[in-house]
C-alpha cells in the first residue's frame, strides 16, 4: 500500500509541476493569470485605490467626460465617479464568480463521483436528469431559476450555480469512469481501501484536472450570466455597482455619453478574457491529448 | 440509417417528456402564490381566488400535473393572463422573427468563422493565425448585450449606417405573408418588383444579426483551425500536394471536407443556443421575437406564457440537436454503424 500511495502522490506532484513549468512558457495563460490577479487587487484594496465612494451622487457633476478631470472615466449620470463603481463592481463580479462555481463544483464532484463511481440505477437516474437539464439552453434555464427566486444578486449566484451542475456531474462522471478501473485503484481495493476512501482520495485527486479546467471556464462564464441577469432587472439592483447592472442602465445614454456604455463592458470583457485565457492554457498544459 | 432515425427518435420522446415535467415543476414549486405574485399585493382575495380557479391551483399538485399534461398532448398552451391571447397564437406570432434573426446570425458566423479557421491553420503561427485566434478568445469573453449597445453606438448613433432597432422601416406599411420578413420582401419583389421592404429588411437584420453571431462565430473559428489542423497533417493531403495539385483545392475541397465533422456538430449546437441567448440581443434591438416576448413574460409572471415559451425554445433547441445528429450520422457512417 505505501509502494501504491508513493507512486501515486510522486506522479501527481510532477504533474503539478510540469504543469506549473509549462505554463510559464504559455504566454496567453501568463497574461490571463495577470489579469485576473489585477482584478482581485481592485476587489481587495478598493477603497485605498480611488478617494471616492462608489454610491455617492453628485449631481452638479452629472456625466462628465473622461479623461479630463480627477474622474478618470468620467461620471455617470448621477455623478457618480464610474471608476470607482468599476473597482468596487470587481468585488461583486468576482464573488459571484466564485461562489456560483463553488455552487456547482460541489455538488457536481459529489453527485458525479457517487453517479460514476457506484454505476447501476443512481447513475442511470442521474444521466437522465442531466440529460433533461441540458435539453435547457444554459442562459434560459438560469434566468427561469432566478426569475421564480426572485430577482436578487443572491439568487442569481444560486440560480448560476444551479444551472452549471450537470456540466460539471458530465466532466467528473468522465474522468471518474476512466480512473476506476485503473490498476492503482484495483490495487488499492485489494488492500481493504473502503469506498469512500478510494472515492475521495484516490480517484477524485486523479480528476482533478479536468475539473480544474472546467471550473477556471466556469468563474468567467458565470462573470458573464450575472453581467447579463443584471443586465435584464434579474441580478444586482440599484444603485450597487454590478457591471451589468452599469450597463443597463447606460442604455439611454449610447447616443450622449459613450464612456457610461463602454467601461462597465471593457471590465466584464477582461475579466472574462482573463479566466478564458487561464483556462485554454491549463487545458493545453493538463490535457495530455493536447499537448502533442 | 432508417433505424439509427428511429432509435434517435425513440429517445427523443422521454427527454421531451421529462423536460415538460421539469418546466411544471418548476414553476409549480416556485416561493411564493402564482396567483398572488400576478396579481400584485393590492388585489382582493376574491381577485386571487378567481385566478387561482382559472388555472386550476386549487387543485392539488398531482391533477395539476395530469391536467397539464393532457393540455399540452393536445398543442394547449394555455392562456396568457396578461393579454388573454393563446399563449400557441402567440408564440406563433413571435416564432418566426427569433427564428430569422438566429439563421442570419448563423449564415454570417458560419461563413466568417470556417473562413478564419481555415486561414488561421493554414496560416499555423503565423501572425494572422495569432490574431484570429486573439479575437475569437476575445469574442466568446465578450457580453453579447454589451456587444449590441455599442454596435448602435458606433454604427447607428455615430456613423447613421443602420437603424437602432426594429425590423422593418415603420413608415412601410405591408402585411407579412409568413412572418420572415426578408423572406417576404423577397417574394414581394418578385411579385411587385418593388424592393424595399426586401432592402429595410436587410438593413434592419446586420447589426442584430452580428451581435448575435459573435460568439458562435468565435467557437466556430476556433473549432475549424483545430479540426483543419489535423487534416492538414494526414498523408493523403501530403500526397494531393505533392502530385502538384492546386493548394486552395487541397484546401478547400479535400481537408475541409473531412474537416467539416466537428464543425457541423458545433454549428447545430450553438445554433440551437442562439434561440436563447436571443433573449438578450432582441431586448437591446427591439427585436419583436420570442426571447423579448419570453422575457416580458417573465417580468409580468405570466405564468402560462412563461412555460409555454420555455416548452417551445427547449424543444426547439432539442429538435436542432436531433437534426444535427441526423446529419452528422449522413456525414459520417461509423456513427450508424456503432
Amino acid at each position: 500500500m505505501d509502494i501504491t500511495i508513493t507512486t501515486n502522490k510522486l506522479e501527481k506532484n510532477s504533474l503539478m509541476k510540469e504543469a506549473l513549468f509549462q505554463l510559464k512558457g504559455n504566454k496567453p495563460a501568463i497574461i490571463g493569470f495577470l489579469i485576473i490577479v489585477s482584478f482581485l487587487i481592485m476587489a481587495f484594496f478598493a477603497p485605498f485605490l480611488t478617494p471616492f465612494e462608489p454610491e455617492t451622487q453628485d449631481i452638479s457633476l452629472r456625466k462628465m467626460g473622461p479623461f479630463i478631470s480627477n474622474h478618470i472615466l468620467g461620471t455617470d449620470d448621477f455623478g457618480r465617479d464610474l471608476l470607482t463603481r468599476i473597482i468596487y463592481g470587481s468585488r461583486i463580479s468576482l464573488t459571484i464568480g466564485t461562489i456560483s462555481v463553488g455552487i456547482s463544483l460541489t455538488f457536481g464532484i459529489l453527485i458525479g463521483l457517487v453517479s460514476g463511481y457506484y454505476g447501476g440505477w443512481f447513475d442511470n437516474i442521474v444521466q437522465r436528469f442531466v440529460d433533461i437539464m441540458l435539453a435547457f439552453p444554459y442562459i434560459l434555464l438560469t434566468i427561469v431559476i432566478v426569475a421564480l427566486l426572485g430577482p436578487s444578486l443572491t439568487n442569481a449566484m444560486i440560480a448560476i450555480g444551479i444551472s452549471q451542475i450537470p456540466s460539471y456531474i458530465r466532466v467528473v462522471r468522465a474522468s471518474v469512469l476512466a480512473e476506476k478501473e485503473s490498476d492503482y485503484v484495483t490495487a488499492e481495493r485489494s488492500l481493504g481501501a473502503s469506498n469512500t476512501e478510494l472515492m475521495f482520495k484516490s480517484i477524485l485527486p486523479n480528476c482533478i484536472a479536468p475539473i480544474f479546467v472546467q471550473a477556471t471556464l466556469g468563474v468567467g462564464n458565470a462573470i458573464l450570466s450575472s453581467a447579463a441577469l443584471s443586465f435584464l432587472g434579474l441580478g444586482a439592483q440599484p444603485p450597487t455597482p454590478e457591471w451589468g447592472l452599469m450597463i443597463a442602465s447606460s442604455r439611454e445614454f449610447v447616443t450622449s455619453a459613450w464612456w457610461i456604455v463602454t467601461f462597465p463592458g471593457v471590465a466584464v470583457f477582461l475579466t472574462v478574457l482573463g479566466f478564458n485565457l487561464l483556462a485554454d492554457g491549463l487545458r493545453d498544459v493538463l490535457d495530455p491529448r493536447m499537448r502533442s | 440509417m432508417l433505424k439509427y432515425i428511429l432509435k434517435r427518435l425513440s429517445l427523443l420522446i422521454p427527454t421531451l417528456f421529462g423536460v415538460i415535467t421539469l418546466v411544471f415543476f418548476m414553476i409549480a414549486l416556485a416561493p411564493g402564490d402564482p396567483a398572488r405574485v400576478m396579481l400584485g399585493e393590492r388585489a382582493t382575495a376574491e381577485q386571487v381566488e378567481l385566478i387561482r380557479r382559472e388555472l386550476g391551483l386549487d387543485k392539488p399538485l398531482i391533477v395539476q400535473y395530469g391536467l397539464y399534461m393532457k393540455r399540452i398532448i393536445k398543442l394547449d398552451l394555455g392562456k396568457s393572463i396578461k393579454s388573454g391571447q393563446k399563449v400557441s397564437e402567440e408564440i406563433r406570432d413571435h416564432f418566426p422573427a427569433t427564428i430569422e434573426l438566429a439563421i442570419w446570425a448563423m449564415i454570417f458566423s458560419t461563413i466568417v468563422g470556417i473562413f478564419i479557421g481555415v486561414l488561421s491553420a493554414t496560416k499555423k503561427n503565423s501572425w494572422i493565425d495569432f490574431g484570429s485566434m486573439t479575437g475569437a478568445l476575445m469574442g466568446v469573453s465578450m457580453p453579447v448585450f454589451w456587444l449590441a449597445l455599442v454596435l448602435i453606438m458606433v454604427f447607428s448613433v455615430n456613423l447613421d449606417m443602420f437603424p437602432t432597432g426594429g425590423r422593418m422601416n415603420i413608415r412601410f406599411y405591408f402585411t407579412p405573408i409568413t412572418g420572415f420578413y426578408v423572406f417576404d420582401g423577397l417574394l414581394i419583389l418578385i411579385k411587385t418588383g418593388d424592393p424595399k421592404i426586401l432592402f429595410s429588411a436587410l438593413h434592419h437584420m446586420v447589426l442584430p444579426a452580428i451581435a448575435l453571431g459573435t460568439i458562435p462565430l468565435a467557437i466556430i473559428a476556433r473549432i475549424t483551425r483545430s479540426s483543419m489542423l489535423e487534416v492538414l497533417n494526414q498523408d493523403y493531403i501530403k500526397t494531393a500536394r505533392s502530385a502538384g495539385i492546386k493548394e486552395r483545392i487541397v484546401i478547400y475541397r479535400y481537408a475541409l471536407k473531412n474537416a467539416l465533422l466537428p464543425i457541423i456538430t458545433i454549428i447545430g449546437l450553438q445554433f440551437g443556443l442562439l434561440m436563447a441567448g436571443a433573449i438578450l440581443t432582441e431586448t437591446v434591438f427591439a427585436w419583436p421575437g420570442l426571447g423579448k416576448w419570453v422575457y416580458h413574460a417573465i417580468e409580468a409572471r405570466d405564468y402560462p406564457a412563461v412555460q409555454g415559451g420555455i416548452i417551445v425554445i427547449s424543444i426547439t433547441f432539442v429538435l436542432i440537436n436531433l437534426v444535427v445528429d441526423i446529419l452528422y450520422s449522413v456525414v459520417n457512417p461509423k456513427i450508424r454503424l456503432s
